[in-house]
């Protein structure tokens, strides 16, 4: 029995964010603070000759590379990118030089000079010289079963670059303290940063991260907080007193990472009734300047690149490559967005030369327990593809709607998606995440770096901690992430909050229940005073994953989608406009049902702009329209009405039975767009399906 | 420079050119108000100048002389829109929520949905997808009906 688990139980929140009176990082001040201003390269690529500061810099301080104490690079997985260019610059609005001042004026008044000498920047990623990581999956002879093949489908689909708008733009404050640094900041990684602080500083000086309320992150805060971190730590140890950095929104959207333009090409194999036999799928992503996070998008989109089928011959090559431009990084959806595009409009258009109904199609190919993946893995019974498909058509009515109206200026779209939970491979088996929990006099602390950026990841954990310790969920605790006393659970990312970190803290609190033998942690602090558990994550012992040739048990679970999209479309402008978007999804399940509906719902939303409106303009190598008036989300009245269904398959593994779900809803309404679109009889293959494109797509 | 700070008088001395949004913040201490985007766009910055919504973040104080100013801090008697926001969920990451308070603030009281929809088309989120947030004024306007 649980009683808070499965119910929308009051957040831990409180009522500050409604009321103003919740500190995010702009709202703090420490006495002395300077504010920091980064100066950024204004060329894509080339070198810089001289740099003169052409105003009076009494009262500033001054940082460049050469102040760096100890290493001049963000650590991450490649450790390429400088904190601040040396000499080489690679892309447009790279941090060169650092600025500080008490007075905002001036420093926003302070001009330096720098000159450059340009060399021939790379845009294009198909032309690019250079691929950070090449990844292929292979299973069974695709070539062979190609050529035997009774039917080949090609075709190629293209999806834009996407920025966060997380609508508090990135910001940190780093105050000396100690003799070392605290860094106060909008991040969802606080152990990143810190990594990411002892790579730039060294290891001689204290050092804590303290992650502040944040207004929002769709991992637009994952890795990027560490440069910025770096920035205002160096501007502090430099100065000697607290230094804040808040972006402003153009600076935000020119400087910071976005999600992977891609290309994907696929050549599918099937006999005449509509079986997978072969699929050939080529993906490029656009990794931008510096390799950041690309190698590990890239193994997420190419392993979600096939979709939710079965097929015994598969061959996905993927490569993400070097351009010119700012580094592409985290996105909710971390590479499978872009792949599950292209992979459900090529359904779409596979079914069109069939001439066969694309349900019946994904219906007879969908991945069922049982099935293999295309990285071979086994599914088991919380495989529920075909339950969401059914679903969705169900409610929709999606067969006679589509009917109906054939045309009109209204049309009908569906697409199937899965995500995989967690990170990939073996990769939660080397993070080795820890959880704490601490007994208080009056219940249980929850220690834990995972990070509350909206999504409910203080609520969702002290659900948890409560069923399984058996006590009152309002006398459970959670502690703000502060690297100096919380235990390192990992990043908030990758759809793991709940199933791998929440998991950890059942087995804390069963553990603490035992000790407590019976007795209310108010009677057990009385009589022994307060204890902590610690415990780490252990893998599946099912579990088996090949890095060398990606195969095996890509992820411990799946989450399950179907999205219906209907649109309709002005004949005159080719503006399209959601009607309405139901989305089936099936993701364990739901710890507090009224958030995993904002998820969906937040999530979906998030996927109609990618669909219809978000479009990033490059112009030599930097975003060309970066304030909000020129790059638009959805408001109010863009939002279609959203009808959302959360279908329950439990995932053992999971506490309580949940899986993952932050990232599944976005995977879902551009593909549903898209074939919504299709069906307006619009030959388009592209996103963001904005006017311009719609009026060059041919006429089905 | 005098105007009304949520029901008090109050002297400022800024510039008339700094933005309403920065005396509220900086001079007058109420980081309620927040900045999404300083120019217009997301409506973070909302805040009642004369009981019109307005964006603080594109409002020259010089504006605001005489001018009777609400902010989300001032905002008594929206403890039922407020508390519904934090139940239905309709804040999430909570940057966007001030913003939304103070414009939800001045619907009428028994809004449709389509009225909540266009009162609020001004203000962003990026987190909610709007629904937990219709949801949230609908279910403290039944509230207060009942
Ligand atoms: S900050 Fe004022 S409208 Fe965005
Ligand atoms: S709740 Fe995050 S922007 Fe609205």
């Amino acid at each position: 029995m649980t009683t808070a688990v499965g119910q929308s139980v009051s957040r831990k929140d409180g009522i500050g964010k409604a009321t103003g009176a919740t500190k995010y990082a702009d709202d703090l001040h420490f006495p002395g603070m300077l504010f920091g201003r980064t100066i950024r390269s204004t060329i894509p690529c080339g070198r810089v000759k001289s740099i003169r500061m052409d105003f009076d810099t009494s009262g500033f301080t001054i940082v460049d590379y050469r102040d760096i104490p100890h290493r001049n690079v963000v650590a991450l997985i490649d450790e390429d990118q400088p904190y601040l260019v040396e000499t080489e610059v690679r892309h447009m609005a790279e941090a060169i030089v650092l600025l500080a001042h008490e007075d905002r004026e001036k420093l926003l008044g302070a001009n330096v000079v720098i000159e450059y000498e340009e060399a021939e920047p790379v845009f294009d990623p198909e032309r690019s010289p250079h691929s950070f990581k090449d990844i292929t999956i292979e299973k069974g002879d695709v070539e062979d079963a190609l050529a035997s093949a009774e039917i080949v489908v090609e075709g190629t689909y293209r999806t834009g670059h996407q920025e966060h708008v997380y609508i508090e733009t990135n910001g940190v404050i780093a105050v000396p303290e100690h003799g070392g640094i605290a860094l106060y900041g909008s991040l969802q990684c606080p152990f990143y940063a810190y990594k990411a602080l002892r790579s730039v500083l060294g290891n001689d000086h204290p050092l804590r991260v303290i992650q502040t309320e944040t207004g929002g992150g769709f991992g637009g805060k994952e890795e990027y907080p560490s440069m910025i971190a770096g920035h205002a730590a160096l501007l502090a140890v430099k100065s000697g007193r607290p230094v804040k950095i808040i972006y402003d929104r153009v600076e935000d959207m020119v400087a910071t990472t976005k999600r992977h333009p891609s290309i994907v090409r696929h050549r599918t194999g099937l006999t005449r009734e509509g079986r997978l036999v072969a699929m050939d799928v080529d993906v490029i992503l656009d990794g931008g300047a510096y390799s950041t996070l690309s190698a590990v998008v890239l193994s997420r989109g190419c392993i979600h690149a096939a979709g939710p089928y079965r097929c015994d011959n598969v061959k996905i090559f993927g490569r993400a490559m070097f351009t010119n431009t700012p580094p592409n990084g985290a996105f909710r959806g971390f590479g499978a967005p872009q792949t599950e595009f292209a992979m459900e409009v090529h359904m779409e258009r596979i079914a069109e030369q069939l001439g066969m109904d694309s349900l019946t199609l994904r219906e007879m190919n969908a991945l069922r327990p049982g099935d293999m993946t295309a990285t071979s893995q086994v599914l088991k019974q919380d495989a529920s593809a075909l339950e969401c498909l059914q679903e969705a058509v169900r409610r929709t009515d999606y067969r006679r709607k589509r009917e109906e109206l054939k045309g009109t200026n209204r049309g009908i779209g569906l697409a199937l998606f899965y995500h995989g939970a967690g990170f990939t491979g073996a990769g939660e088996q080397r993070l080795a995440s820890k959880a704490r929990l601490d007994l208080t006099a009056t219940g249980a602390r929850i220690m834990v770096a995972s990070t509350e950026i909206g999504q409910g990841t203080r609520t969702m954990h002290a659900q948890i901690v409560s069923d399984a310790l058996g006590v009152p969920y309002e006398t459970i605790e959670v502690a703000q992430p502060d690297t100096s006393v919380v235990a390192d659970s990992g990043p908030t990312v990758a759809s793991r909050t709940c199933m791998v970190v929440g998991k950890i803290l059942e087995r804390c609190a069963l553990e603490m229940k035992e000790r407590l033998e019976g007795m209310t942690p108010a009677q057990y602090h009385a009589k022994h005073g307060a204890f902590s558990i610690v415990k780490e994550h252990i893998q599946p012992e099912w579990m088996r994953w090949d890095d060398d040739n990606y195969q095996g048990d890509a992820y411990a679970t799946y989450a399950w989608g179907c999205d219906v999209a209907e649109v309709e479309i002005d004949r005159d402008t080719y503006e399209v406009r959601p009607v309405k978007v139901t989305a089936v999804q099936e993701f364990g399940r739901p710890i507090h049902p009224a958030l995993a509906m904002g998820q969906i719902e937040g999530g979906t939303v998030q996927g109609l702009g990618y669909a219809l409106l978000e479009h990033v303009v490059m112009k030599n190598g930097a975003m060309a329209n970066p304030t909000l008036t020129n790059y638009t989300i959805p408001t109010t009245l863009d939002t279609p009405e959203l009808d959302i269904v959360m279908l329950e398959n439990h995932y053992d593994g999971g506490p309580f039975g949940a899986k993952g779900l932050g990232e599944l809803p976005m995977d879902g309404p551009a593909p549903a767009v898209v074939n919504a679109i299709r069906h307006l009889g619009l030959d388009l293959r592209d996103i963001p399906a904005i006017p311009e494109t719609l009026i060059a797509c041919a006429s089905l | 420079m005098r105007f009304t700070l949520n029901g008090v008088a109050t002297d400022v001395a800024a510039h008339p050119m700094k933005r309403l949004l920065d005396v509220l913040r900086e001079e007058c201490g109420l980081t309620g108000t927040k900045e999404g985007c300083g120019e217009g766009e997301c409506g973070a910055c909302t805040v009642l100048v004369d009981g019109v919504t307005v964006c603080s973040c594109i409002v020259p104080f010089g504006q605001a002389q005489d001018a009777d100013v609400v902010t989300i801090e001032g905002l008594g008697n929206a403890h039922g829109l407020q508390q519904a926001f934090m139940d239905e969920v309709g804040a999430q990451c909570g940057i966007c929520t001030p913003g939304m308070v103070v414009a939800a603030s001045v619907l009428n009281e028994d809004p449709s949905l389509e009225e909540i929809r266009v009162g609020l088309a001004g203000n962003l989120c990026r987190c909610t997808g709007y629904a937990a947030i219709y949801r949230a004024i609908l279910s403290s306007a039944r509230a207060g009906k009942a």
